[in-house]
């Protein structure tokens, strides 16, 4: 028998407006803004855009704040929003050669051409708490230098000139879309690149350093990860050509992984990629990782049977939306499936007090 | 159109301003707003791949005057600037595009390039300049 039970609106309704206060905290300090999560918390913000896997810098900000910090929280607020929102079309490939860098390093090459650029970066940081900014010291501005024009060439394109590196075959097939067909296995590199990059970023960090750790020995290095802005292009349709609609901010991790080869093919080194919205060097390099963790059998490498080999696992299980859906939802009232279990196990209880040897065969 | 999908909605907001009153105009596809999935290549040069969306909000006008045809498709959620960006598009198909590009887009064109500037001077500041140790030997 299924019994509807009604009840808790109140109760509800005023947890909501509790939790509403409690956002707020203490009334006597100051309401944080918009606009200061977003240029403030910028890092917390591009996280939101891309496991949101939308770029809108306002409203991550937005959904940050709404969500009390609880940056899972404000990506559901995201994905939600954007699932609301009419597609529009598709831009043509950013052109990530072309980017505006703040940063670009290579652990590869010290005199790449267009140089080791550092940028804004926590590295090099001695991570010790600096008390001057509960203090709100006084910033100094970051010194300038003359803007270099010279170009920022790919590292791995020196690699390619030479045949040292595979080669990546440019294409403009039309890839598969998890936001429109589920995901299904086998994917194809495409796809799981689209699911690795709005993936949680302690999952891929996690599968990312597994692999390093030895589950699936492919130790790379970062060829190349470089931070800053694109320009993104869309085909308009009554213009008839590519306009830019916009400029984003992106991070990429090249890596440089080891050969392989055989007696066809001469030794080269492999790549893994990484591509993520904003700020996110820990999220590209993971992701980088585990692209090349992911491509072991077009590689002709063995599958070593572990986790980061196997696609199944890793995309079904890096979506911090799902997983916390699904993880969540026992927490809601199940009294009706528990109903049953514990009318169950006190049937079986008596059964066996009734007849205890039969009761402890069973 | 590419500059004004791309310009900040305030620096925008404030040159029109100073542009003057606003033409009359008809909506032909009043301004909305939706998702771009932007696309990028593995390893930057090949396949593609849907790497994420982003909002765009986009709209067609016809001025009253001379019916001169304005789109935009901007960056964001702003209609406003959409429709400014919209504005500005048609104007320059009309006899006040001179006047157009000299105070509203070459004004912020040079705004956004000194931004530009700006982020990259102080990227230059932070190139590495290895030195090497002199050892000695000989």
């Amino acid at each position: 028998m299924y019994v509807a039970v009604k009840g808790g609106e109140r109760a509800i309704e005023n947890a909501h407006a509790w939790l509403a206060e409690e956002r707020r905290g203490d009334p006597s300090v100051a309401e944080l803004s918009v606009a200061q999560i977003r240029e403030q918390l910028a890092l917390a913000v591009n996280r939101v855009m891309a496991e949101g896997s939308l770029y809108d810098p306002d409203l991550a900000a937005l959904a940050i704040k709404q969500a009390r910090g609880d940056l899972i929280e404000a990506i559901f607020l995201i994905r939600a929003y954007r699932t609301t929102l009419p597609r529009l079309g598709t831009s043509v490939p950013v052109d990530t050669g072309a980017m505006a860098c703040d940063r670009r390093i290579s652990a590869t090459f010290k005199d790449a051409p267009g140089g080791q650029v550092l940028g804004p970066t926590f590295d090099y940081t001695h991570r010790l708490l600096d008390f001057m900014l509960a203090a709100e010291g006084k910033m100094t501005p970051a010194p300038q230098a003359e803007p270099r024009d010279e170009p920022m060439p790919r590292i791995t394109g020196f690699l390619n000139r030479d045949g040292l590196i595979e080669e990546e075959a440019p294409s403009d097939e039309t890839p598969p879309d998890l936001t429109r067909e589920p995901l299904e296995f086998p994917a194809n590199r495409a796809l799981r690149l689209q699911a690795l990059t709005r993936g949680d970023e302690g999952f891929v960090l996690g599968m990312a350093y597994s692999t390093q750790r030895g589950y699936g020995r492919n130790h790379p290095f970062v060829g190349e990860l470089r931070v800053g802005t694109v320009s993104v292009e869309m085909e308009i349709p009554e213009l008839g050509f590519a306009v830019a609609i916009g400029e984003i901010a992106l991070t990429e991790c090249e890596t440089v992984n080891q050969f392989k080869g055989s007696k066809t093919e001469p030794a080269q080194f492999t790549r893994g990629y990484g591509l993520a919205f904003g700020h996110s060097e820990r999220k590209a390099i993971s992701m980088a990782l585990v692209d090349r963790a992911l491509r072991w059998e077009e590689l002709g490498e063995d599958n070593a049977g572990v986790p980061a080999q196997d696609a199944e696992f890793v995309l079904s299980h890096a979506d911090n939306i799902q997983a916390s859906g699904f993880l969540e939802h026992i927490k809601l009232p199940h009294y009706v499936d528990f109903q049953s279990e514990l009318e169950l196990v006190r049937r079986i209880r008596a059964g066996a007090a009734a007849d205890p040897v039969r009761g402890a065969a069973e | 159109m590419g500059l004004l999908a791309r310009a900040p909605a305030m620096a925008l907001a404030e040159l029109w301003a100073g542009f003057g009153a606003e033409p009359g105009f008809s909506w032909l596809r009043p301004p909305e707003t939706g998702a771009v999935m932007v696309r990028g290549r593995m390893g930057g040069t090949g396949a593609a791949f849907n790497l994420g969306e982003m909002t765009v909000t986009r709209c067609v006008l016809k001025l009253d005057e001379g019916g001169a045809v304005g789109h935009a498709c901007v960056q964001g959620r702003d209609r406003d600037k959409a429709r400014r960006a919209a504005l500005i598009d048609a104007l320059m198909q009309t006899g006040r595009a001179e006047d157009c590009r000299s105070k509203v887009l070459g004004p912020l064109a040079a705004r956004m390039e000194e931004a530009g500037r700006a982020r990259a001077a102080r990227a230059a500041a932070t190139k590495v300049e290895f030195f090497t140790m002199v050892r000695g030997e000989d």
